[in-house]
């Protein structure tokens, strides 16, 4: 995807045309990778996140299980051809270690690993294209896969990125908004508890008022119930369609 | 005002509300919030009198006292064997528990069992702390020795297993082959390659097909015209197990 020269003016109208409290068009499917005990592919325009979960397992070396209940264990990876432009160098680096880190975070709250002591769940994110709002992305395919696992789960994990561009507040920046330069950025990926409203991250990169934040996190939470309402629906379409051999 | 929000057998995920009021109780994969009941885990709803349960539609297998399952022996220590029940935990099988024979203290207890040998076991007792413990002493329960081992989602097995065990024994009926279901999700078989095939095909049709009703008779015209003979359909005893 080429980036797009943004013009000098003040930014008022969204570089690809969508309302300030539209996001990118959003494809979920669950159970996508048959040898994981559950997964899903989430796409949210060019940015794609394939998650696969296994487990509960065993887990190896010993020190790290915990007596009181199993370990969720997340990895964050981007495929080196994932970005825009630059190769991203392959393995772990400083970005995908704390982006791990968040989604184990955010998704803790939810997964109830108490029936399953000493074991580790194991949640593994590739993406194969980027285009911002990737974090965000993971932590809804996470979700769904872990949902797939028959994991316990309190409530599902919905996420979505928030911020403001020069003076617009609005939902789901792509990568040109981010890179915006004539005026002030903030990028504030926020993920709700949809149920509760309750709030399992927020992070931020550039600057806001204490005003518009409180807009931005308010939108972020109307997003996100619309969200979790596709990622439900991906899931009941995949037993479903196993469903609908029914009888027939 | 209490009420039910979901249809029995309905297709529920995490956080979707079953029911609202305290006229309902919640059963298992269910929580309540409030006056709320809600599901945690992905399966079909079912509605039981005033208990709403979910039956799980996919996960690992979580041992559970009194089951039947097929394990692989991966470790010998001093004093028994350590199976793979292709779980989050793994099984210990005494000494006692797998011999009426004495042996003696410091044995080779790979003269008994060896690496890698699947066994037949029952568990007789699960811990707060997923420690499995594994029998050998009991009808059915035996060394496996030859025949092929496959791998099926553990909860399609009760579809699999049938109604008193005759899904299974239609299956063998039809086949002829040795077939020995463990709870976890382990089958064994053991035939001609042939039968082995036709009898490996019918599991897998049950098992993609596990929530299907007349499950039965599209099974046994799989079977019918795999093995061109008659199938009969009949209400076995539960020797499937």
């Amino acid at each position: 995807m080429p980036i797009m020269k943004v013009s000098k003016m003040a930014y008022e109208n969204r570089t690809d045309g969508r309302n300030y409290d539209e996001t990118r068009d959003i494809e979920i499917k669950a159970g996508v990778i048959d040898n994981a005990d559950g997964s899903c592919y989430f796409k949210i325009g060019e940015t794609i996140a394939y998650c696969a979960v296994y487990g509960p397992r065993e887990l190896h070396p010993r020190f790290l299980q915990d007596p009181a209940g199993g370990v969720l264990r997340c990895s964050y990876n981007m495929m080196p051809f994932s970005g825009i432009g630059d190769r991203v160098r392959p393995g772990g680096s400083r970005r995908s270690k704390e982006i791990s880190m968040v989604m184990e975070n955010s998704l803790r709250p939810v997964v109830d690993l108490g029936e399953y002591p000493n074991a580790v769940v194991d949640v593994f994110i590739e993406l194969p294209q980027t285009d911002a709002g990737s974090r965000c992305a993971a932590i809804c395919a996470a979700s769904v896969a872990l949902a797939d696992a028959g994991i316990p789960m309190k409530d599902m994990i919905s996420s979505v990125s928030v911020g403001k561009v020069d003076n617009m507040v609005l939902v789901d920046l792509d990568y040109n908004e981010e890179a915006y330069e004539d005026g002030p950025v903030a990028d504030i990926p926020v993920a709700f508890i949809p149920s509760t409203g309750e709030v399992s991250l927020l992070q931020m990169d550039g600057e806001i008022s204490k005003e518009e934040l409180k807009e931005a996190i308010e939108l972020g939470k109307r997003k996100c119930v619309e969200i979790n309402k596709l990622q439900k629906e991906a899931l009941k379409n995949k037993y479903q369609k196993e469903g609908d051999l029914n009888g027939q | 005002m209490s009420e039910i929000c979901v249809e029995n057998r309905e297709v529920v995920v995490p956080g979707d509300v079953l029911a609202r009021g305290m006229d309902y109780l919640p059963g298992f994969g269910t929580y309540r919030k409030n006056e709320d009941i809600i599901a945690c885990r992905l399966g079909l709803a079912r509605v039981e009198g005033r208990a709403l349960k979910i039956t799980p539609l996919s996960g690992r297998y979580l041992p559970k006292k009194n089951d039947v399952v097929i394990g692989r022996i991966i470790d010998i220590t001093v004093s028994g064997w350590r199976l793979d029940i292709n779980s989050a935990y793994s099984g210990m099988l005494m000494m006692k528990e797998a011999s009426s024979d004495f042996i003696q203290k410091g044995a080779d207890l790979t003269q008994y069992h060896k690496l890698d040998e699947y066994l037949v076991c029952k568990i007789t007792n699960v811990t707060s702390q997923k420690l499995v413990d594994l029998t050998l002493k009991g009808p059915g329960l035996k060394k496996l020795t030859s025949g092929r081992i496959i791998m099926v989602n553990p909860y399609k097995v009760p579809r699999i297993i049938g109604k008193g065990g005759s899904m299974v024994a239609m299956i063998k009926e039809a086949t002829g082959c040795h077939i020995i279901v463990g709870q976890n999700g382990i089958i064994w078989l053991k035939g001609t390659p042939k039968e082995e095939t036709i009898a490996v095909r019918a599991i897998r049709k049950v098992e993609k097909e596990a929530h299907c009703e007349g499950l039965t008779v599209s099974v046994k015209e799989l079977l019918e015209s795999e093995t061109g003979k008659e199938v009969a359909v009949k209400n076995a005893n539960n020797e499937g197990e």
